[in-house]
């Protein structure tokens, strides 16, 4: 058995050095999105490059300290640190200060902090901690309703500080759910409802009705034709046929307008390409001029001259596609899924499943915010408002994200030590 | 721990799904990046502005290196519609001194020819508006002010002669691939006739501008920018002082004047009035002033020197003894006699000696002698038939280049008329017709048409007794610092040049003879030569007509005045001619008696 005290010895060097790798990636495509002659050096203090540095430093400190913490501390504390963070986010509520529309940051002097960074971890703790516990059972309603609480209440009230994007990240807990036991149906259910959503946006929905219904003939023809089954089918094709409906009608009735055209914009229903298209269409332009290996770094005209809004953070995936072209745009890619595939792994390595779920659980949320984000910037997703995790510029989300992913490699590091 | 194993498998289903929505984005970014080429062209777009840099058009000289056309700046209000964005069009309108109407007409314009692409908004704003105008103008995107030249003309003469430039037409675009839409192009006189010397070469900058439009340097470092090469100078033979003179003398009076320099054929002045000041064919005011004068009665933007056909009456009797001479007819010692009034078949308008001889017969401009000389011409028994013998003489009024062109540099010109003997075929019936049938034409008149430039050449071959250079408007170009002459070509007329002199003593007899038809106005110094002509006009008062060289050894200029309904050759056309050629000859002269009566007379009231 390892000393639990040779910390470097039994920490996962991969993770580390992915995570590195990204940090670093995304101060350099910062530097390079903000750049101008006037302020050449990265080290600048007074521009966001330079900034990021401090927020790279102290995200270092901050993983040392999750480091040289107890491996017992999370679990022990997960409910407290969980209840902790849901207070913040309903202080935000009272006391933030608004920015951009949400009202989701607290202000320090010259700095600002968004707790909806830190309720990820957080609520991934408690979600750990709840499905570790004895006789837990995915498979029952009642479980699956109190997993789904613990969800759902700090993704409510991010979604009161109209910062949809930070809510949405707490669907990606579908997976560790279903990796916990939940019945597949449901992540069946879920994924093909966001396809269906996507679909009923993007074509016409008479037309996807009569797509589903050859479908539900097809089946007939290739099932065993019980009387069972033909209801199934046709059960089926019903629901699916009136949710392609209510998306229509939600969209119509339900979402705010300006959600409304971005997704209008989005799927092309809307060209004025000066609106809501704006970003997206200047994104798809800086990451397609990028060609095969990019125009060479801070040669990125679309990034240099500030045809891409919001590029150091949001949008910071441009300025990796139009400097490094596809070579590059590929390669983060590529980092992103050996991250989770080495997440995944390391999970399902811990003796703990307090361990596992937490590691599950950062892997989603990885996940989610790179599926949403990059789609995004490719123009395959509406644009919503979330950072791509260790490249965008931001203190909350740099310092939220470390945490999260240190803690789970503190777990980690410690398995050997759990019985 | 059991459990856990039980769903174990369930990470192939996750790692699944997180690797298909890796490769959804390679293979976008596949597309996006490698297949379509499109972004990169709209990045390209977006970041490259493409400014045409404009030549400083060539200068304009006189003869004497006076300066006629020059360039001062003017500003074009460029836009590029895609950039134009939360457009306070009120208050844009008021910077601009346009109406909103005007706005959106002007905007759909430049949104038709293309979204992306710069097109001109507004064209040529003054200096002394543009700086109010650049000052406010970063509140704009998408317009941007594009430094241009316009034409001015510090003398305002000789409007027609210099022409005007003008916004290029689909059509020049089309047979010139140099000219991109909103450029200009002479459209007249030299700025026409020498538009490639004067144009210069268009350079072009590109530079990067930012998603304000503000330009952020040149693209990589100016390696594609071309510098745009200035037009060349040139020099033009007119003569910016007697021009001027000119002009002032036909104010009020319809018709032109031509000067000619007899040894060169180099144009000292080309007069057409009523004139126009070239100033009002320039900038934002070109296309109001244009159609203003377009549609004036007078025609003054119709160049009478070149273009108005006249019979050139009396003075063509020079060109009927010249041809007599020379077909062996008529000597110096051939005389006619005269019967005033009652002269046949041509009458003579005053009474004279008779019978008189050639130089008298000039002198005093009598129409039966040159019946005479036409009938013995055109009756010629060394010819086979009348249709022979004019065919001949009309040879003879080739190489005086009448009915033709001279084809050089003046442009537009007509050649006058001098009938075909097809023409008196279909009219009379053939072999029907006769000298007796045609006699008009012995005194200048019936179907015969001159133009008053054919006119001023007729007295130049005269005074320079027997060759003519073609007349002409440039001297020289100025190319890389030196000056090139431009050359012209010489003819000889069918006339030897020992036939000129008797024509020469008659003319300086007009001047100089005791029954000279324009004796009042002889010079004591200067020994000049002219010829009356009082041309008769069906629609009205005669036309005064009055050809002239001097000096009579040496000419120096020749010159040919026409003052349309002025009635006799001697009223304006003698003392106009001797006013100019004193003033060439002299510079500073003792103004004569006539002066203040013809720049008095104003023609134009009494009609």
């Amino acid at each position: 058995m390892r000393s639990r005290n040779n910390i470097l010895q039994s920490i996962d060097w991969w993770t580390v050095v992915i995570y590195a790798a990204m940090v670093l990636l995304g101060w350099i495509s910062i530097y390079a999105a903000i750049f101008d002659e006037e302020h050449s050096s990265i080290l600048d203090m007074s521009q966001k490059y330079g900034k990021q540095l401090i927020w790279i430093g102290t995200s270092v400190l901050l993983a040392l300290i999750v480091l040289v913490t107890d491996s017992k501390f999370f679990p022990t504390f997960s409910f407290f640190i969980y209840v902790l963070m849901l207070g913040l986010l309903v202080g935000v509520l009272l006391f933030g200060k608004e920015i951009a529309g949400s009202k989701s940051w607290f202000q320090f002097g010259g700095f600002s902090l968004q707790p909806a960074e830190f309720a990820k971890f957080a609520t991934n703790l408690a979600l750990a901690k709840y499905l570790s516990g004895l006789n837990i059972d995915l498979k029952k309603i009642s479980t699956l309703i109190r997993a789904f609480i613990i969800l759902a209440i700090p993704a409510a009230l991010i979604f009161l500080q109209n910062d949809t994007g930070s809510a949405l990240v707490y669907s990606a807990f579908i997976f560790v759910l279903y990796r916990e036991g939940m019945t597949g149906s449901i992540l069946i259910i879920a994924l093909v409802t966001v396809f269906l959503f996507l679909l009923a946006l993007l074509v016409n929905k008479m037309v996807v009705i009569v797509g589903l219904m050859l479908l539900a003939t097809l089946l007939i023809l290739v099932i065993r034709r019980t009387f069972r089954n033909i209801i199934v089918v046709i059960g089926m094709l019903l629901i699916t046929s009136g949710f392609v409906f209510s998306v229509d009608y939600a969209f119509q009735n339900i979402l705010e307008p300006h959600h409304r055209t971005r997704i209008n914009v989005l799927l092309g229903k809307e060209s004025d390409l000066h609106g809501a298209g704006y970003n997206v269409h200047q994104s798809l332009i800086a990451i397609g001029s990028g060609g095969f290996s990019g125009k060479g770094f801070l040669k990125g005209t679309q990034t240099k001259f500030n045809f891409v809004p919001e590029q150091s953070t949001d949008f910071i995936y441009c300025t990796v596609g139009e400097e490094w072209g596809f070579i590059g745009s590929s390669l983060v890619v590529v980092l992103f899924l050996v991250l989770l595939s080495r997440l995944i792994y390391l999970a399902e390595r811990q003796r703990s499943a307090f361990s596992r779920v937490y590691g599950y659980g950062v892997a989603s949320i990885i996940f989610f915010h790179f599926a949403v984000n990059i789609a995004m910037t490719l123009g395959l997703f509406p644009v919503i408002g979330i950072p791509l995790p260790f490249f965008s510029y931001g203190g909350s989300s740099l310092w939220g994200f470390t945490v999260l992913l240190f803690i789970f490699i503190k777990l980690d590091s410690n398995r050997m030590n759990v019985l | 721990m059991q459990k856990s194993k039980a769903f174990e498998s369930r990470k192939i289903v996750i790692a699944g799904i997180f690797i298909l929505v890796g490769l959804i984005f390679v293979a976008r970014l596949f597309f996006v990046q490698i297949i379509d080429e499109g972004f990169a062209r709209s990045a390209t777009n977006n970041v490259l502005r493409y400014e045409v840099q404009y030549p400083a058009r060539g200068l304009v000289y006189d003869r004497n290196g006076e300066l006629l056309v020059y360039n001062e700046a003017a500003y074009d209000l460029m836009v590029i519609p895609r950039l134009v964005k939360n457009l306070d069009t009120l208050r844009f309108c008021k910077l601009m001194d346009i109406s909103t109407g005007e706005f959106e007409t002007l905007f759909n314009k430049a949104k038709k020819y293309s979204r992306h692409k710069a097109s001109v908004f507004i064209e040529q704003i003054a200096k002394e508006q543009y700086g109010f105008i650049e000052e406010q103008l970063f509140k704009y995107p998408g317009f941007y002010v594009q430094s241009r030249t316009l034409r001015k003309y510090p003398k305002s003469i000789a409007a027609h002669t210099l022409g005007y430039i003008g916004e290029v037409s689909p059509r020049e675009i089309e047979d010139d691939s140099y000219y991109r839409q909103g450029d200009y192009i002479g459209k007249s006189g030299i700025e026409k006739a020498y538009e490639e010397e004067l144009r210069g070469k268009k350079g072009m900058n590109i530079t990067m501008v930012d998603v304000f439009n503000r330009v952020k340097g040149a693209y990589e470092n100016g390696m594609y920018d071309t510098m745009a090469v200035s037009g060349n100078d040139i020099y033009i033979t007119i003569d910016a002082e007697l021009q001027a003179y000119g002009e002032q003398l036909m104010k009020n009076k319809k018709g032109s004047i031509v000067a000619l320099q007899p040894e060169t054929g180099e144009v000292l002045a080309l007069i057409s009035s009523p004139a126009y000041d070239p100033n009002l064919l320039v900038g934002r005011v070109r296309s109001k002033n244009y159609n203003a004068l377009s549609q004036d009665t007078l025609v003054p933007l119709f160049n009478r020197a070149l273009l108005a056909m006249y019979p050139p009456g009396s003075t063509f009797k020079l060109v009927m003894a010249l041809i007599g001479e020379q077909e062996g007819v008529l000597t110096e010692k051939t005389s006619y006699p005269c019967a005033g009034e009652s002269s046949l078949p041509i009458k003579c308008s005053h009474t004279h000696n008779s019978p008189l001889a050639l130089v008298e017969s000039i002198e005093q401009s009598c129409n039966p002698y040159y019946w005479n000389v036409f009938k013995s011409i055109i009756d010629n028994p060394k010819y086979g038939s009348t249709r022979e013998a004019y065919d001949k003489w009309r040879s003879y009024l080739e190489s005086f280049n009448l009915g033709i062109t001279f084809d050089t540099d003046l442009l537009i010109e007509r050649s006058g008329n001098v009938p075909r003997p097809e023409y008196y075929d279909k009219y009379f019936g053939k072999n029907v017709w006769r000298s007796m049938t045609i006699r008009s034409l012995s005194i200048g008149q019936g179907e015969l048409l001159v133009t008053p430039m054919q006119l001023a050449n007729i007295s130049a071959i005269i005074a320079n007794r027997g060759f003519y250079y073609d007349p002409h408007i440039m001297k020289s170009i100025k190319k890389d610092d030196e000056i090139v002459p431009i050359p012209f070509e010489k003819h000889y007329t069918m006339v030897e040049p020992k036939y000129f002199e008797p024509v020469v003593e008659g003319m300086n007899h007009v001047y100089s003879g005791e029954h000279g038809t324009a004796r009042w106005y002889a010079h004591d110094s200067i020994a000049m030569c002219g010829k009356t002509g009082t041309v008769q006009n069906p629609h009205g008062e005669n036309h005064s007509v009055f050809l002239a060289f001097a000096p009579a050894d040496n000419p120096k200029i020749a010159i040919s005045v026409i003052v349309e309904n002025g009635g006799y050759g001697s009223t304006y056309g003698a003392p106009i001619a001797t006013l100019l050629m004193e003033k060439f000859l002299l510079g500073d002269f003792k103004k004569p008696w006539f002066e203040k009566k013809m720049l008095e007379t104003d023609l134009l009231k009494l009609n």
